[in-house]
């Protein structure tokens, strides 16, 4: 690890000025410490935000729920408001890694690395939402750009996530068991205007699915991706899944969440 | 950069660098060697201490994160007389270890988990301990002690 100076601020305005003076921001670390340990970034000063308040929390806003940035995985799988409103995401933050690394990661980490294999991104995608930054707000499918790539701009820091609630949701992944990443994780949402997506794991970066959405919007069950083809193109190679083996994940995946959404 | 926080019980000071990571100054600082470095990189878990009621991997933590924090590593698990926590002596009695690298971790992540559920299926306890690698792959040994601790707590 290169030497670096660290600061914790407070007040979100002092972040925002380290951010902006060159300072790489800090989350739960769970990437970005083995990052450094491997010199893949080489910062010269850490922002941590774990004393932020304004990403500290969760909470029901009108029709959709907030989570605070530095959130930690283990809260968003324990706390009582999403797992009745949204137990989807629930199970979903309950499923990142193991016990230690949900002790420390972050919502707002995960969302600003989008990582191609990682959980929450399909979860923002298929459910619509809203990404808070310290500029502006995205919608998730403006956010997300493919492999490792957001829409923020250097200087500029995710502070919550605004999901949309839906009918019924729920996540399905089938994890790589070294890395417990998704070889393949699949995030249905049902809202009372149709049925949404979200495919991480799969491809350079979370996508949605046209053709599953189709269907599952005219029936919501599993047998209706049977008749939906998913083709191997564009989809990941490496040596824990081909293309083909992955897109007919897609399809067992799919029809596991769609259950689970159903129970 | 001096650092202050708890460690099993006594407010100790440790002056590091601001990359120093939680297990180094663990070890190098304070000469707490129970808990181990295996692969360095989050996943084997052999590094696993308690940072305010949570099990993390104390590799990846840097200590400047938990500055004012209240950890407790294995040294910190037996009373001072000497008496072993009861997963210690669980773990002992059902032969829950072979080589050893792993235990300290693997008893810090168990202390954690019966902490948040006291009575665990064996399907919680593998869980519950997926951050955690035995390479002798000792599990079901492992899996026995912390039934038995659960039981006795």
């Amino acid at each position: 690890m290169h030497a670096f100076e660290y600061q914790k601020p407070v007040a979100l305005a002092d972040a925002i000025a380290a951010i902006q003076a060159g300072g790489q921001a800090i989350a739960g670390g769970q990437t970005l410490i083995a990052s450094l340990k491997q010199r893949l970034a080489q910062p010269e000063t850490l922002v941590d935000l774990a004393a932020i308040p304004e990403m500290q929390g969760i909470k029901i806003n009108g029709d959709s729920l907030w989570i605070g940035a530095m959130t930690r995985h283990q809260t968003v799988a324990g706390d009582a408001t999403v797992r009745a409103r949204l137990p989807g995401l629930a199970a979903l933050a309950g499923g990142i890694g193991d016990r230690q690394v949900r002790a420390r990661g972050t919502i707002g980490g995960s969302v600003a690395n989008n990582d191609p294999a990682a959980c929450y991104p399909s979860a923002l995608l298929a459910l619509d939402a809203t990404v808070h930054t310290t500029a502006r707000d995205l919608p998730a499918s403006e956010f997300f750009q493919g492999f490792f790539t957001t829409a923020l701009e250097p200087d500029e820091l995710v502070t919550g996530v605004s999901f949309p609630l839906p009918r019924a949701s729920a996540y399905a992944k089938f994890k790589q068991p070294a890395s417990r990443f998704a070889t393949v994780g699949v995030f249905v949402a049902q809202f009372d205007r149709g049925v949404r997506v979200a495919i991480t794991g799969a491809g350079s970066g979370v996508f949605r699915h046209a053709g599953l959405e189709a269907a599952l919007s005219a029936n919501f069950s599993p047998e209706a991706v049977d008749d939906v083809v998913i083709a191997p193109d564009d989809l990941s190679a490496d040596i824990h899944a081909t293309p083909a083996y992955r897109a007919a994940l897609i399809a067992v995946q799919t029809k596991r969440a769609v259950t689970q959404a159903l129970a | 950069m001096l650092v202050e926080l708890k460690v099993n019980g006594q407010t100790v000071t440790v002056d590091a660098s601001p990359s120093t990571l939680l297990v180094q100054a663990l070890r190098e600082h304070l000469q707490l060697t129970g808990t181990h470095v295996g692969c360095d990189t989050a996943q084997c878990g052999a590094c696993t201490v308690i940072v305010n009621g949570d099990a993390v991997k104390s590799c990846n933590v840097l200590l400047q994160q938990v500055a004012g924090a209240e950890v407790v590593t294995i040294e910190g698990l037996a009373a001072p007389d000497g008496t072993m926590h009861p997963m210690q002596t669980a773990f002992q009695e059902c032969h829950a270890l072979q080589c050893g690298f792993c235990t300290s971790g693997m008893v810090m992540s168990a202390v954690d988990l019966i902490a948040k559920n006291p009575n665990p299926t064996a399907a919680e306890i593998r869980d519950g301990l997926e951050g955690n690698l035995c390479r002798c792959t000792g599990y079901q040994n492992i899996v026995k002690a912390v039934q038995k601790a659960a039981a006795a707590h």
